[in-house]
């Protein structure tokens, strides 16, 4: 049969197929392409991901916004939104999760891993796609908040310096989600692994009230919170204030966290086998 | 040299051995079936040999790479079906092929002439454009071997291909890799199901917890245990021993009764026009049966046979679990209990489903 010798068996001089480094940026490009196609076939999850953060932003301007007062700011929405921002990014960055759970848990990881792609462009690929899931649901989020009569009161570079860190923080959490996702063994593991502790993290903060309003032996916890740090970098930049140290400090942990958990997720990604 | 060589590979995952040891080859062109119950250490085998876990010992081969070594190298010229269905969801059958060829750096161009090709070669052109979320099983499966076909390997790698399939896919899934095999591609199986192994390969390795424990070709193996099986079903228990002495002369191997006493199986060569001659000499002895029956070896005769116990479902690397065939008969009988269960006293239901598949697969 001339047609299965043709279509199915090559010479083994075809076999060399070129790898290295400067695969890195086509493998991750082709790896995000297959997750932003999903993406745009399945909306839905994309409007779940906007209606959280729209409730949110409801819930607190119109319910708890008349008892909450912010020293500094005569309008609370211009204290909370910066807050609300940040955790709807940080929020989106579980998509990492449970993404590369599903991958696991479907072999398609074993598949990739045994092909010779650039191996780390697998998690490149996938984190890079979550930046632009998020950056839909940044936008629409953005318009609400216009809508409810937030203004960025600072200079456009403020503005932009503020948007750019919201996002490098929320890609450095998407290693952390990275490593959670490669360790936990099913989706709906990687569904709350992902979640939970990002409740705490948000909610002891300065996002949505002021620390010196908390009990004092909870006060320090929530100051130190990185999620506070940025919280009050970005506040301070999109309301046209002096960030100070906030600002650095803020990008030292970014990095830092992407650092050390871009580390362990790539080890981990290096032995991950589905079940 | 062999396309294929494993050398003494040993893997624990925490205290549980998952390889002791195993040692195998693969000459170019051939079919390598390695069959084992779940648990027996076959995909770590192979996990190993496609570069995607690091063995504690021994060294792999591909191709005369190590793959250990130089596994991006090792990578280019395997082909990997795992024991699941590997496919994007979201995308349809033509990009979810042009996608891994974009990963095995083909141009554009060509990732797309190579993807509908396959498309065609495997019956799914039709398909093709839509989402492989509505996708049967079987079409799936096939999906998922064009993908490992995509670059033309030089050796391809099924974990369990027709794990969890019905009757009629399971067949296609035989009929396609029989395709393969006839065009030489070098291709290492593994199996649960001696009838498939038998069916599809040239040698079997037979793996129990982690040690290779015989080897040869189809025909040497069932000449060791006896490929068909002569079953008596008594009336009382008691008779066992008596239809042992009465028949024991048709067997080539340890008859074997169930637990239960009731059922006694005795392995033979050949197990045509052995039915009536069995009755009449039952008869001729006076021995109540409810049934006389023949059939094939399962793995479980295989392992009895080569053991002296039934084959068990170890834990030892926990990913040997077909769950995801629950639909499915066939796919789950060797399954059927826990480990020492007295597994073979089920013996009758397993003929039963046997047959079954066999039925349905021949009428397909």
């Amino acid at each position: 049969m001339t047609t299965v010798d043709e279509v199915l068996l090559t010479p083994a001089a075809e076999h060399d197929v070129p790898t290295g480094r400067m695969w890195l940026l086509h493998d991750s490009w082709t790896e995000a392409l297959r997750h932003l196609r999903a993406m745009r076939r399945s909306p839905e999850l994309l409007m779940y991901a906007t209606i959280q953060p729209i409730m949110f932003v409801v819930l607190f301007v119109y319910v708890f916004g008349g008892a909450i007062t912010a020293p500094g700011y005569s309008d609370y929405k211009q204290y909370l939104l910066p807050g609300i921002f940040a955790q709807t990014v940080l929020f989106n960055s579980s998509f990492t999760a449970v993404g590369l759970a599903d991958d696991l848990t479907k072999g398609i990881i074993d598949r990739l891993r045994s092909l010779p792609m650039y191996q780390e462009a697998v998690l490149v690929g996938r984190t890079f796609s979550d930046v632009v899931r998020n950056l839909l649901t940044f936008t629409v989020m953005l318009g609400v908040a216009f809508a409810v009569g937030f203004r960025i009161e600072g200079t456009m570079a403020q503005a932009v310096s503020a948007t750019v860190l919201l996002f490098a923080f929320s890609y450095a959490f998407s290693w952390i989600q990275a490593l959670v996702g490669l360790s936990v063994g099913s989706v709906e593991a990687a569904n709350s692994a992902s979640f939970i502790w990002m409740f705490p993290l948000t909610f002891v903060s300065s996002a949505f009230v002021p620390v010196e309003t908390m009990p004092g032996w909870l006060q320090p916890i929530a100051e130190h919170n990185p999620f506070t740090i940025v919280t009050n970098a970005t506040r301070a930049l999109y309301n046209g204030r002096d960030p100070g140290s906030d600002l650095w400090l803020a990008w030292a942990w970014a990095i830092g966290i992407a650092l050390v958990f871009g580390l362990l997720a790539t080890r981990k990604f290096a032995s991950a086998t589905g079940k | 040299m062999p396309a294929v060589i494993a050398e003494g590979l040993v893997k624990s995952f925490g205290n549980t051995k998952a390889l002791c040891g195993v040692d195998f080859d693969v000459e170019r062109g051939q079919i390598l079936g390695v069959l084992g119950p779940n648990g027996a250490g076959k995909t770590t085998a192979v996990r190993i040999l496609t570069t995607l876990l690091r063995p504690d010992a021994g060294r792999a081969e591909i191709d005369g790479i190590d793959v250990l070594e130089e596994p991006q190298r090792a990578r280019a010229r395997i082909g990997l079906t795992g024991q699941y269905a590997a496919v994007d969801e979201s995308l349809s059958g033509h990009e979810n092929l042009e996608h891994v060829a974009r990963l095995y750096h083909m141009g554009t161009a060509v990732a797309r002439e190579r993807a509908t090709e396959l498309l065609e070669r495997f019956d799914l052109l039709d398909a093709g454009s839509r989402v492989v979320k509505g996708y049967s099983g079987g079409m799936r499966r096939r999906l998922d071997i064009a993908m490992s076909l995509i670059a033309r390997p030089s050796v391809l790698f099924l974990d369990e291909p027709t794990t969890g399939l019905d009757p009629r896919s399971r067949q296609s899934v035989w009929a396609l890799i029989d395709e393969l095999v006839r065009g030489g591609t070098t291709t290492l199986l593994t199996t649960q199901y001696l009838d498939e192994a038998d069916r599809l390969a040239d040698d079997i390795v037979v793996i129990d917890r982690g040690r290779a424990i015989a080897r040869g070709s189809s025909e040497e193996l069932k000449q060791q245990i006896g490929g068909e099986l002569i079953e008596v079903e008594l009336e009382d228990p008691g008779d066992a021993q008596r239809v042992i002495d009465v028949l024991g002369h048709h067997a080539c191997g340890d008859p074997h009764v169930a637990d239960d006493g009731r059922t006694v199986s005795l392995p033979v060569f050949r197990v045509e026009g052995l039915v009536p001659v069995a009755v009449r000499e039952l008869d001729t002895a006076a021995i109540a049966v409810h049934d006389v029956a023949a059939r094939r070896a399962t793995l479980d005769d295989v392992f009895f046979a080569l053991t002296g116990h039934a084959a068990e479902e170890g834990s030892t690397d926990g990913q040997d679990n077909g769950a995801d065939g629950s639909d499915d008969g066939a796919a789950d009988r060797s399954q059927a209990g826990g480990p020492g269960d007295g597994r073979a006293a089920s013996g009758g239901d397993q003929v039963v489903v046997e047959e079954a598949v066999l039925q349905e697969t021949e009428r397909s």
